[in-house]
């Protein structure tokens, strides 16, 4: 038996390297999408352009406003008198970041009382955002420095910074990506190529042949779906470890649990692959089918790239049955929070089920005879 | 007997692809089955392969019923199904090591099996089964569906799509692994093929019209038949049908098979054709071959079920 279950993964993984189109999914797209995700996140800005509103005009505000325009990052594009003007701007594109000082700037400085000052982002491009305001968020530093020297006092005045993102005003942490990339990725090899290659046999044929042999059909599922739960857990693997050493990811938690958690995401995926297979007859309608009801929602209804609380109520119930919702839940909060299985219970509970109910759907449509 | 069918029945639906079929096929015998694309001859094998159930009747293949004994029946079968069903992306040494896997067996102990079909093949073993010829398609099939030593071979059209030579070397190791005692069970829609078999069947809408060997079934022949010869002979094909005693003209090769319900004076109808203005022509009586058979059948749509 064990001779047989090795000539199945070696016979599916013969089909993965010699199909071009399975290979770069396997290979080329977990890396092409942290790449492409990592580099929106770390590009490094230069000239960004930034509106000015300088209620105050006094001259702590304009040093401010050198200091802006100083470092490089970036540039001055206009100097405006009101608010419209802004939101205008930020209209037409002209402008990434725009920082609203507020009346008597200076005078407040020196009397050391807490400066709001408010910094105004796009949010449509969350990432570029989040950096903007950390380079803010850097050169008003700078700026406090500089001004306590003039002081020539100890106190340091405070500036605290009041970013707030138009457009997109719930955005979440730029750690979403890792979660949310493995999870499309997993999806992607568990749910979408298994349920191809499985359709494939259907379409082609061979696998009536299978099922006119004497093995058991439990073998022949396992034996096909195994090579892609390995390369699966392979690109999880893969996924965390550039996130973590590229990008600086945390990882919190513990290891054994983001493995498991990996796993059982697999799986899940894995079901849901083997319905589609069950239910479809070629792989026209495997891939249509994995589309729309799989990547989709894993894609828009995880909070992957949408976050879910802004999302139109109806919506957010359909969200709850996306197991990637569930799935970068768990994953965020094992690596960025450190949580383990007492916090992380319903995830994990809610991941099980979805995973025991399609492995049961799929083993009482897998028929012994093709109707 | 390895293959045995009673009254099976298959519905897809409203439709009866296989209407109360029975047939018998004996150990070292080739019994074929004939008849139009639809006629129900895929889904009989199905059945019988145990790939689907019947909805009435019972099979037994190997001894074993279809219905209950279906794990059984898998070890003791090859089936060729009527699509190219092996890997494609797999070479010809790869599908057939993988096959026989799954089957149990390896290829060194049951080379002997198939090494006269597999013979051509080695010189191609690296090649990719998609990029085969037809003919090597289906020697590699073949030899995927022998190499567990069936009691048993269902073979679906196993020469659809494949060259006239190629054919006649598959039927010539089809009687080689007849001559081992394997029961052959194999569909063709050549009727050259079907009268090489030696038992023959013939399908129409489900059901199974007659049955018996093909020197038999053209002994039953009911109509007079006669050949018309003539350089491009179909252009005269409404010319005959037109005669009101010619009862069907069909083409036959380069003839046209003429038949009518009672006998024809030849030289009458050679008459009519030279008042129609064609001179140079032969009007002769023919011996029908297993293609008239079938159409006189289905002409008399009344379904008849001999055992033979």
């Amino acid at each position: 038996m064990a001779g047989i279950f090795w000539a199945f993964v070696k016979k599916e993984f013969f089909h993965i390297l010699r199909d071009r189109r399975t290979l770069f999914i396997m290979l080329g797209m977990p890396f092409a999408l942290v790449l492409l995700f990592g580099y929106a996140v770390t590009t490094d800005f230069k000239h960004a352009s930034v509106a000015v509103f300088d209620q105050s005009r006094d001259a702590w505000s304009q040093r401010l406003v050198a200091r802006i325009q100083a470092g490089g990052y970036f540039s001055l594009a206009a100097e405006v008198d009101d608010i419209a003007s802004v939101e205008r701007l930020f209209r037409q594109g002209r402008i990434k970041m725009a920082v609203v000082i507020p009346p008597h700037f200076g005078e407040s400085l020196m009397q050391c009382e807490r400066v709001p000052l408010q910094l105004l982002t796009d949010g449509s491009e969350p990432n570029i955002a989040t950096t903007l305001v950390s380079y803010f968020n850097d050169i008003s530093m700078r700026f406090l420095d500089e001004l306590a020297r003039a002081n020539g006092t100890e106190l340091q005045p405070l500036i605290s910074l009041e970013p707030r993102m138009v457009y997109n005003p719930a955005l979440k942490s730029v750690f979403m990506f890792v979660p949310g990339v493995i999870a499309v990725v997993l999806m992607l090899i568990s749910a979408m190529l298994t349920s191809l290659s499985i359709a494939r046999e259907k379409e082609r044929g061979t696998l009536n042949l299978l099922l006119i042999s004497p093995l058991p059909p439990l073998l022949i599922i396992i034996g096909k779906v195994l090579p892609y739960v390995l390369l699966s857990f392979f690109n999880a693997l893969a996924i965390i470890g550039m996130g973590m050493g590229v990008f600086g990811m945390r990882m919190l938690g513990s290891w054994p649990f983001l493995l498991l958690s990996c796993l059982l995401f697999i799986v899940t995926a894995l079901s849901l692959g083997l319905f589609i297979s069950t239910r479809v007859q070629t792989q026209q309608t495997a891939m249509f089918a994995s589309l729309m009801g799989l990547m989709l929602p894993t894609v828009l209804l995880s909070g992957y790239i949408f976050p879910i609380e802004s999302m139109p109520l109806p919506l957010q119930v359909v969200s709850n049955v996306t197991p990637a919702k569930w799935f970068i839940i768990l994953l965020k909060g094992i690596m960025l929070k450190g949580a383990g299985l007492e916090v992380l219970w319903l995830p994990v509970v809610v991941l099980c089920g979805m995973a025991l109910f399609f492995l049961l759907i799929s083993w009482k449509n897998f028929k012994l005879h093709v109707e | 007997m390895p293959i045995e069918a009673d009254n099976l029945v298959k519905r897809y639906g409203d439709l009866t692809a296989v209407d109360r079929v029975s047939l018998r096929v004996a150990d070292g015998e080739i019994f074929g089955l004939t008849g139009p694309d639809g006629a129900g001859k895929s889904s009989l094998f199905r059945m019988l392969t145990t790939l689907v159930r019947p909805d009435e009747g019972s099979g037994r293949v190997a001894g074993f019923d279809i219905r209950t004994d279906y794990l059984e029946i898998r070890k003791r079968i090859g089936y060729m199904p009527d699509v190219f069903s092996l890997y494609e992306d797999l070479s010809v040494r790869e599908n057939l090591h993988f096959f026989a896997r799954v089957f149990g067996v390896r290829v060194k102990e049951n080379y002997h099996l198939i090494r006269e079909v597999y013979e051509p093949l080695k010189p191609f073993e690296r090649r990719r089964a998609g990029k085969l010829s037809g003919g090597m398609k289906q020697k590699l099939a073949l030899a995927c569906a022998l190499i567990h030593q069936p009691e048993a071979l269902f073979l679906d059209e196993p020469t659809t799509g494949v060259d006239a030579v190629s054919r006649k070397e598959f039927w010539d190791i089809l009687y080689r692994i007849r001559a081992r005692g394997v029961a052959i069970l194999v569909a063709t829609p050549y009727m050259d093929e079907a009268a090489r078999c030696d038992r023959l069947g013939l399908m129409q809408d489900g059901r199974l019209m007659v049955q018996g060997a093909p020197q038999e079934l053209i002994a039953q022949y009911p109509h007079h038949l006669y050949a018309f010869r003539a350089h491009q002979a179909y252009r005269y094909l409404e010319l005959l049908r037109r005669h009101p005693r010619v009862h069907r003209a069909v083409l036959a090769g380069e003839a046209v098979h003429v038949s009518s319900l009672a006998p024809l004076d030849p030289e009458d109808m050679r008459q009519y054709l030279r008042e129609a203005g064609i001179m140079d022509f032969a009007f002769e009586p023919a011996a029908p071959d297993i293609e008239d058979v079938f159409i006189a059948l289905v002409d008399q749509q009344q379904p008849q079920t001999q055992e033979a």
